[in-house]
């Protein structure tokens, strides 16, 4: 077998050898791999991925398409690094192939072109982010986008485009930055200082979960700081093999947020929680940024994760003086992969939520399994994202449930879309704006 | 291997059912097992039992071997390919064919997941005991060809209590169906306990006959904490003494129970000495009765606590915790040699003592964990393969533990199997007459030795190539052939 030269650059990518010696390939993933589930193959799991990884690494085998395949074929929903005793780094070691291979020319060219100018240009650059958005909001009022789907135009382009273009979310009339003051402080006592992390998505497209979220904080007795000058947490670049990039975003962040007092960063979107508390273990060898960065860490809270821990501060009583409705409302919980898997929050919310009066909490069957959404996957690789998308609202149309609960933008979009395409009658909603209906 | 035989096992099994790119047989070069690999020729999905007989026909005819495969958990190396092989791998045989209430019993094919199979008949109140610590990935298949065992081995035994049948294709490619759903069956001789452990050496299962209970209706979860090492080991041999039957009785020493708390984070205690899982189950009022006779036991013992699970959530919380042990250990060190050494139940505090022993007299971390109650013990051996003194003296280690509790009566392997980790030890537990008799039939049954060679015992050196005889070999054998 030939080996090529750069590939050990794999390890330059990963710390060490260490981290891929520690899998002990005892199969315990293998049950909650989604595509190992789909295709039975073993090069299709985190076990095999992961021999592969260490074979490339020590160049006793080349990159290859299968290769690039296997690694483009994860959703990197690291349900395996739960499943793992062993605490194996799977995601890192995916991630880290997945520069090698989009250096070495493997990935398709538009998956690149997403990549790199879509992640890079747009997402992590609020005026472009913006901009593009009101493109997206114009094209969805105008009533371009009737006319568009009407004509079937996009079949022209690719088989796929007139799905992936239904995958885009209605955008909000407005931008949540553009709403939320710079500090925003409760109507009483002043119970926690917080600053928020408003996300590019949660933003632009989710914008009123954002300011439910402020609305629920300011009501629980927060003050909110939320730097006007913060920048996107970098995560889509991370999980997509742009590490240099997102890295400098987070030193960005981790300025932005020094400047302010606050004890606690709250998220409401998984993905951004999930990163930035990873930013402690991303720049350890950084010498001017690793103690500010574990600083930082440590202080992000995801929403829920937030009100679980609180609970007995936080003054939820208000709730109940509320007129419960006649009906309970049937409700479930979909767990975000960068919730469950990523920062192992899974029974925060599902206490939160089952604490809320007038609710009736059902179980969803294979709740932290991925909806296929994972980062840009769906838009990348809409044919396997479909299926596991089928599977989750399958799940969901057994639980009988009226509103879906989820606490991630990604899976928000991917499930609403399911919940159309398979004609799936749910409500799609983030955990914050169900608690905001019951307190106004 | 030619190319024309990989066409002709292409053509048997379908091209969207055959592999061999370099990428597919790295990844089947390995099962559960430490430090033992080797890449196979190619890998197959059969999609029926013509097919599986037609490629052992083949490699009768143009020799080549034959590896089955199910999940690839095991332990002992028992579906780690061999030199020149084939592997077939039969976990999308997935289907449970019959449940059938009446008999009390389940038909499933070889690839049915047994977490999942546990699932579904206790949703009719019926129960399928064994529970090897992969069960939410080990397959029936593999289950039976390693006659696995589990947590509840001490009440409800192994694999072999449950297997009332067994269909498989022979190596010379012919069709056996052995057993039925009679509960009594004595005609000739008893084949299909005869093929549960023989590891994928006699046949390649293509369907199993499975025995159910009723599903036990109350269960107690109770957890203890000792200081001392002996003291837990006195207080299961008194436990059993008594006269009960806990349905598992579950050891953890100090690393171990370090390494389970960093990877679950229940709150166990880190400065105890040991613990023991110990639960009781039945219909009756019985199961009360028993949890507080073994509580007093257990503070007679000087347990510095004890602590019963308040419901059933609470204590699969603790079970999927003592079935996390093996992997979780692997965060103290990158290779874990996890052993299999069994001894008679009352030896089990002599064991305890020679295991802390050997740990001292190798200079090898070992950390302890096993089925307490039926002497079945897992010392493993916290090393890094790429140290080779450190793996040797992780070997001299384990030599002397094998040696220790075959004189305490014990064997080399409780439920993991011999497979090629275990098998130059064999001799010391079988004898030369019993090691003989394995022999003559693996030749009677598998003449060209083609199907698994070289796992159990190595028949002849001639079909099985430079296959390492001894552990010291296993290294230079990998570096040849990986």
């Amino acid at each position: 077998m030939k080996t090529s030269p750069e590939t050990s650059q794999l390890l330059k990518v990963l710390p060490n050898d260490d981290i891929l010696q520690q899998c002990i390939h005892c199969g315990m993933c293998l049950a909650t791999c989604p595509t190992y589930d789909l295709t039975k193959l073993e090069r299709s799991s985190p076990r095999g991925r992961i021999r592969m990884i260490r074979s490339v690494a020590r160049n006793e085998m080349e990159l290859s398409e299968l290769f690039a395949e296997e690694m483009n074929f994860c959703l990197d929903c690291q349900a395996c690094e739960t499943a793992c005793p062993a605490g194996v780094k799977y995601g890192r070691m995916v991630e880290a192939a997945r520069v090698l291979i989009d250096e070495a020319g493997l990935t398709p060219k538009f998956q690149v072109f997403i990549k790199r100018f879509a992640l890079r240009k747009i997402i992590a650059s609020r005026f472009w982010l913006k901009f593009f958005s009101r493109l997206l909001w114009l094209y969805q009022k105008s009533g371009m986008q009737k006319l568009i789907r009407a004509t079937g135009i996009l079949k022209l382009f690719s088989k796929n485009l007139p799905e992936i273009e239904k995958l885009s979310p209605p955008i909000a009339n407005h931008f949540s930055d553009s709403k939320i003051k710079e500090i925003e402080l409760p109507n009483g006592e002043i119970k926690f200082k917080t600053a928020f992390h408003f996300g590019c998505l949660m933003n632009t497209m989710f914008a009123d979960i954002n300011i439910d979220t402020i609305d629920v904080l300011k009501k629980v007795g927060c003050k909110i700081i939320t730097p006007k000058d913060q920048v996107c947490c970098g995560s889509l670049m991370a999980h997509n093999g742009d590490m240099e990039f997102a890295l400098n975003l987070a030193r960005k962040n981790i300025d932005v947020f020094f400047k302010y007092d606050y004890d606690f960063l709250i998220s409401n979107s998984a993905g951004c929680g999930a990163f930035m508390k990873d930013y402690a273990h991303l720049l350890e060898d950084d010498s001017e940024y690793a103690s500010k960065a574990k600083l930082f860490s440590s202080k992000v809270k995801d929403i829920m994760e937030f009100f679980a821990e609180q609970k007995s501060e936080l003054n939820f009583q208000s709730i109940s003086k509320l007129e419960l409705k006649p009906e309970l409302e049937i409700i479930t919980y979909h767990d975000a992969c960068h919730l469950v898997h990523a920062q192992k929050i899974s029974s925060q919310p599902r206490e939160v939520i089952k604490s809320i009066p007038g609710v009736k909490y059902i179980e969803l069957e294979e709740a932290s399994w991925c909806c296929g959404s994972a980062g840009i996957y769906n838009v990348v690789r809409y044919d396997d994202a479909i299926i596991q998308l089928q599977r989750k609202m399958k799940n969901i149309r057994n639980t009988g449930a009226k509103i879906v609960l989820t606490g991630n933008p990604g899976c928000m979009g991917q499930i609403k879309y399911g919940a159309e395409k398979f004609d799936v009658d749910v409500e799609v909603l983030h955990p914050v704006t169900l608690i905001k209906k019951l307190l106004s | 291997m030619d190319t024309s035989v990989k066409n002709k096992i292409k053509s048997i099994v379908g091209q969207e059912n055959y592999f061999d790119s370099y990428e597919d047989r790295l990844v089947y070069s390995y099962d559960g097992t430490p430090v033992i690999q080797q890449m196979p020729e190619a890998v197959v999905f059969p999609q029926d039992e013509e097919q599986i007989s037609k490629i052992l026909e083949l490699a009768n005819n143009v020799k080549f071997n034959v590896v089955p495969r199910g999940a690839g958990t095991g332990l002992s190396g028992g579906s780690v390919p061999t030199e020149n092989s084939v592997v077939i791998v039969m976990t999308k045989w997935n289907k449970i064919l019959e449940i059938d209430d009446k008999n009390l019993t389940a038909t499933v094919q070889p690839g049915v997941v047994t977490g999942i199979l546990q699932k579904e008949v206790e949703k009719i109140g019926l129960f399928y005991p064994p529970d090897p610590g992969s069960l939410n990935v080990c397959t029936i298949g593999g289950n039976v060809a390693n006659n696995a065992g589990g947590l509840r081995g001490l009440k409800y035994g192994v694999t072999k209590n449950y297997v009332l049948g067994v269909e498989m294709i022979l190596p010379d490619g012919k069709f056996l169906r052995t057993g039925g759903k009679n509960m009594k069956d004595v005609a000739g001789y008893n084949l299909r306990d005869f093929i549960v452990g023989s590891e994928g050496t006699l046949g390649i299962i293509t369907k199993v006959l499975l025995k159910l209970i009723p599903k036990p209706t109350k269960s107690i979860t109770i957890l203890a904490y000792f200081d001392k090492l002996t003291d837990s080991a006195q207080a299961v041999s008194d436990i059993i003494a008594a006269k009960i039957t806990p349905a598992m009785m579950e050891f953890l020493d100090n690393t171990t129970i370090n390494c389970v708390e960093d990877y679950t984070k229940i709150g166990l205690p880190r400065n105890v000495e040991a613990l023991l899982l110990i639960e009781v189950d039945g219909r009756g009022s019985e199961v009360k009765d028993d949890a507080e006779t073994i509580k007093f036991i257990l503070k007679k013992n000087k347990a510095v606590a004890v602590r019963e699970a308040f419901d059933e959530t609470q204590a699969n919380i603790l079970k999927t915790a003592r079935r996390s042990a093996f992997s979780a250990l692997a965060r103290r060190m990158p290779t874990t040699i996890l052993e299999d050494a069994t001894v008679p139940r009352s030896e089990l505090p002599v064991m305890i003592e020679k295991i802390v022993k050997a740990s001292k007299m190798f200079d090898v971390m070992i950390g302890n964990f096993g089925h307490a109650g039926d002497g079945n013990l897992h010392p493993t051996a916290l090393t890094d393969e790429r140290e080779q003194k450190e793996l040797d003296k992780a070997h001299r280690a384990f030599d002397f533990i094998f040696d220790e509790a075959i004189k305490l009566g014990g064997t080399i392997t409780g439920e993991h199997g011999t497979g090629l980790a275990k098998k130059q030890f064999l001799e010391k537990v079988t004898g030369p007459v019993g090691l003989d008799m394995m022999m003559r039939i693996k030749r009677a049954i598998d003449k060209n030795n083609i199907l698994n060679p070289g796992k159990i015992f190595s028949i002849s050196p001639k079909c099985e190539g430079s296959l390492p005889r001894k552990r010291e070999q296993i290294k230079n054998f990998d570096e040849n052939f990986s």
